[in-house]
């Protein structure tokens, strides 16, 4: 099977600092992949990389389009970047704040980004904004509430409604569910878990939580100090890892 | 005619480095040869720390080998697992290599019958027929229809090893691997999953596992295979 995205030896670094430092990875269409690894070891800003949001001191990225043709990212216009990011990618942020619009409607989050794909039919938008409520177990009732009333939870479920609605091939995801209880983080995950296969997305994860890992991702990839240290099949990873540092991540958690 | 050659292990071994105990390196399995027909049911025997687990472990590429090879039979064609990629180790795990452990794995919110149907939802099986034999394997095995709709983590013991059963056995694959898959069972539970295995046998599968139960052992093995400690060989 061909490829959907392939990272070849991407480096970022912050003037002197290392970001991250020679990463290469490919991503399968319909394959969800984990980044793991302690705070600062450079997670956000190889995913950030990757999805054309910074871009890389060293290496390529390419990105395989829905017509086949290959786009290497670094030689893209700012217009086609923008283009991509709203035809074809999806973009889920740690704080939902960060990836909603506050100040219109819950209805109007999920819709906008189809109006922006060219959809105008009122009637046809508040149809399919309510069926992603309901998707994403928000009580449709609340579709003309602004996203500031809503818990910290269901702000994240509506971001992942606005994310997927325009259907994306390929989703970013940094720590979706970091900083929420336990119980809501589990429905989250139950909900991505199952959008994902019924939608056969491709995503990029980062989570620093390895039972994150476990439930989503075939895949994952371990770094440490902006290197990836390890990477391979997650259960792999997780029941036997090699790397000192991810023995070290593994044997810190209670229960994967 | 002979049966078909599903699975060889040739010259395996396995030791874990553990980095934060000083270093200290774990010898495992070392030099295990093995061959695996269609229509046969490998018992592995020995006693506890022999590395039985380890080996099915291994075979499953769920543990990195240390050296050796693992050839599967996929489709037509032999893949050695210890050199795969892991999307190769994913579609043989799909299609070829089954696993059952002693204790299913919960998934927070999702119910026992769509964890049983899983398996065939991957292999392209549509959903009603697949929540169909799902329930059909369910009832075969004796979880009270009412439990269906349930995610098993609140389930007995029992119960969801039935479920974990239910789940590595529904996807027909050619390569089953069992680890203890009876050990909380009751007797009539252990005839049904004795029943299943000979049914998936007489279907052409190969069944390598750990019973550790005598009489399902007797019942259900063609041929032992003796393992010891390797410290104590
Ligand atoms: N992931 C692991 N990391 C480190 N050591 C391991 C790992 N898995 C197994 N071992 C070690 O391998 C040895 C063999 O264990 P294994 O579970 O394979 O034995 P077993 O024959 O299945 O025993 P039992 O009959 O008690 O189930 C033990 O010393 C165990 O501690
Ligand atoms: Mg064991």
């Amino acid at each position: 099977m061909s490829a959907l995205l392939q990272v070849r030896g991407v480096s970022r670094h912050y003037g002197p600092r290392i970001g991250c430092e020679d990463v290469s990875f490919e991503l399968h269409p319909g394959e969800l992949l984990c980044i793991v690894g302690e705070s600062g070891s450079g997670k956000s800003t190889l995913l950030n990389t990757v999805a054309a949001q910074l871009s890389p001191t060293a290496g390529s990225v390419r990105y395989r389009q829905r017509n086949g043709g290959w786009l290497d990212l670094a030689a893209l216009s700012e217009a086609d970047r923008r283009r991509l990011a709203r035809e074809e990618w999806g973009f889920v942020t740690q704080n939902p704040r960060d990836g909603l619009r506050l100040n219109v409607s819950a209805g109007a989050n999920v819709a906008e980004r189809l109006m922006a794909l060219g959809m105008r039919n009122y009637s046809q938008l508040r149809a399919i904004a309510r069926g992603w409520l309901e998707r994403v177990e928000i009580d449709p009732s609340r579709i003309d509430d602004a996203p500031t009333s809503f818990s910290g939870g269901m702000q994240q479920r509506l971001q992942i409604a606005r994310t997927l609605v325009t259907q994306p091939r390929l989703v970013f995801m940094d720590e979706p569910t970091a900083g929420l209880d336990v119980s809501v983080q589990a429905r989250i995950l139950d909900l991505l878990r199952r959008l994902v296969n019924e939608l056969g997305l491709a995503a990029v994860m980062v989570t620093h939580d390895l039972a994150v890992a476990r439930l989503l991702a075939a895949r994952t990839l371990v770094m440490q100090g902006g290197r990836v240290v390890e990477t391979g099949l997650t259960d792999q990873i997780l029941d036997d890892p090699q790397h000192p540092y991810t023995q070290l991540l593994v044997s810190s958690v209670l229960t994967t | 005619m002979t049966a078909a050659l599903m699975l060889e292990l040739r010259d395996l071994s396995k030791s874990f480095e553990l980095h934060h105990q000083h270093g200290a390196r774990l010898n495992v399995l070392r030099g295990i040869d093995l061959r695996l027909h269609a229509g046969e049911c490998v018992v592995l025997s020995g006693p506890s720390g022999a590395g039985k687990s380890t080996l099915l472990r291994v075979i499953y590429a769920n543990y990195r080998p240390s050296f050796g090879a693992v050839h599967v039979r996929h489709d037509e064609r032999w893949i050695d697992l210890a050199k795969a990629t892991p999307h190769e180790v994913l579609e043989v795990r799909r299609r070829t290599l089954a696993y059952v452990s002693q204790f299913l794995r919960v998934i927070p919110r999702v119910p026992a019958l769509d964890i049983v149907a899983e398996p065939l939802l991957q292999m392209g099986v549509d959903e009603p027929e697949a929540r169909r034999r799902a329930g059909d394997l369910l009832r075969r095995l004796n979880v009270p229809e009412r439990l269906w709709a349930l995610p098993p983590s609140t389930f007995s013991g029992g119960e969801q090893q039935r479920v974990n059963i239910a789940r590595g056995l529904i996807a027909r694959r050619p390569i089953l691997l069992l680890d203890e898959p009876t050990a909380s069972l009751d007797v009539e539970n252990r005839n049904v999953v004795a029943q299943l295995l000979a049914e998936a046998r007489a279907d052409g599968s190969a069944v390598l596992g750990i019973f550790h139960d005598e009489d399902m052992r007797d019942r259900v093995a063609t041929r032992l295979f003796p393992m010891q400690a390797l410290e104590a060989a």
